[in-house]
């Protein structure tokens, strides 16, 4: 059973999914990007704590304001980007460096 | 109608497209639902098909480039295989002889979009023209199949 509360920073509302406490784990996705759930969906299953937000379905300030935070990590912006601590950053669903992740 | 008839729908038109023009679709079918879902919100939300797995603004003007064919898909076919988003697969991963892996974003960063420049007197990119119809097409490498007459990439040469 995941556990799901939100939380709004910045214009943008984020989701809280708890489990096991691993640091600051941020995901940047699109509700529309299949590795962008896939990548949703391994966090969870590794039970990985984290909050996620689905940018594309945030108002343009939102988006805005999740693109500064994301190009500050990575130029390109893409996603799904999982931002660790607020400095370590998992590009794209790389399911093997997600699994290292969880064994921090 | 409803979403899954209109998935279904706009994906058989999309395979058949793709296939009479030398392309393929994913060969995993729970991924192309996935996808073509996606382009469906996108086009009932934006107007336009944008890529599911890239942010679009709404703008279409800011957004010609990730209009799904994207830009940025045949090179991404001949470098990993897969579009961004792996809707299209190239004939390796369609027939099973290699796998879909996640392909880096090709796109240049906002600020750098829209900046590309033509050389003076020359072409911005190589030409290839397809020795069978005359097909020209200014791209790094020729396309594996020739989109008009289906023929390989083999049968190209270097024009311009």
């Amino acid at each position: 059973m995941i556990k799901e509360t939100s939380v709004c920073i910045c214009h943008m509302e984020f989701v809280k999914v708890d489990g096991d406490d691993l640091g600051d784990i941020v995901l940047y996705a699109l509700s529309t990007c299949r590795w962008c759930r896939k990548t949703k969906e391994l966090l969870a299953d590794l039970n990985i704590r984290h909050r996620y937000v689905f940018v594309d379905q945030l108002d343009k300030e939102g988006k805005n304001r999740a693109m500064v935070e994301m190009e500050k990590h990575d130029r390109s912006g893409s996603f799904p980007m999982i931002v660790i601590d607020g400095k370590d950053v998992i590009k794209g669903f790389k399911e093997d460096e997600i699994r290292r992740l969880a064994k921090r | 109608m409803t979403i899954p008839h209109m998935v279904d729908e706009m994906t058989a038109r999309l395979r058949q497209e793709a296939e009479s023009r030398g392309y393929h679709l994913n060969p995993d079918a729970d991924a192309v639902n996935a996808l073509v879902e996606g382009l469906l919100v996108n086009i009932e939300r934006y107007g336009y098909p944008s890529c599911p797995c890239r942010l679009s603004f709404g703008e279409k003007d800011d957004d010609l480039d990730i209009l799904c064919p994207c830009d940025y898909r045949d090179a991404d076919l001949d470098d990993h295989g897969a579009c961004y988003c792996a809707l299209y697969v190239s004939a390796a991963v369609h027939n099973g002889s290699e796998e879909v892996v996640p392909v880096p974003e090709r796109r240049p960063p906002s600020e750098e979009r829209g900046k590309a420049e033509t050389t003076t007197g020359g072409f911005s990119h190589p030409v290839h023209r397809c020795k069978v119809c005359g097909y020209l097409c200014a791209r790094e490498t020729p396309p594996e199949k020739c989109p008009i007459c289906m023929v390989g990439r083999e049968r190209f040469e270097r024009f311009a």
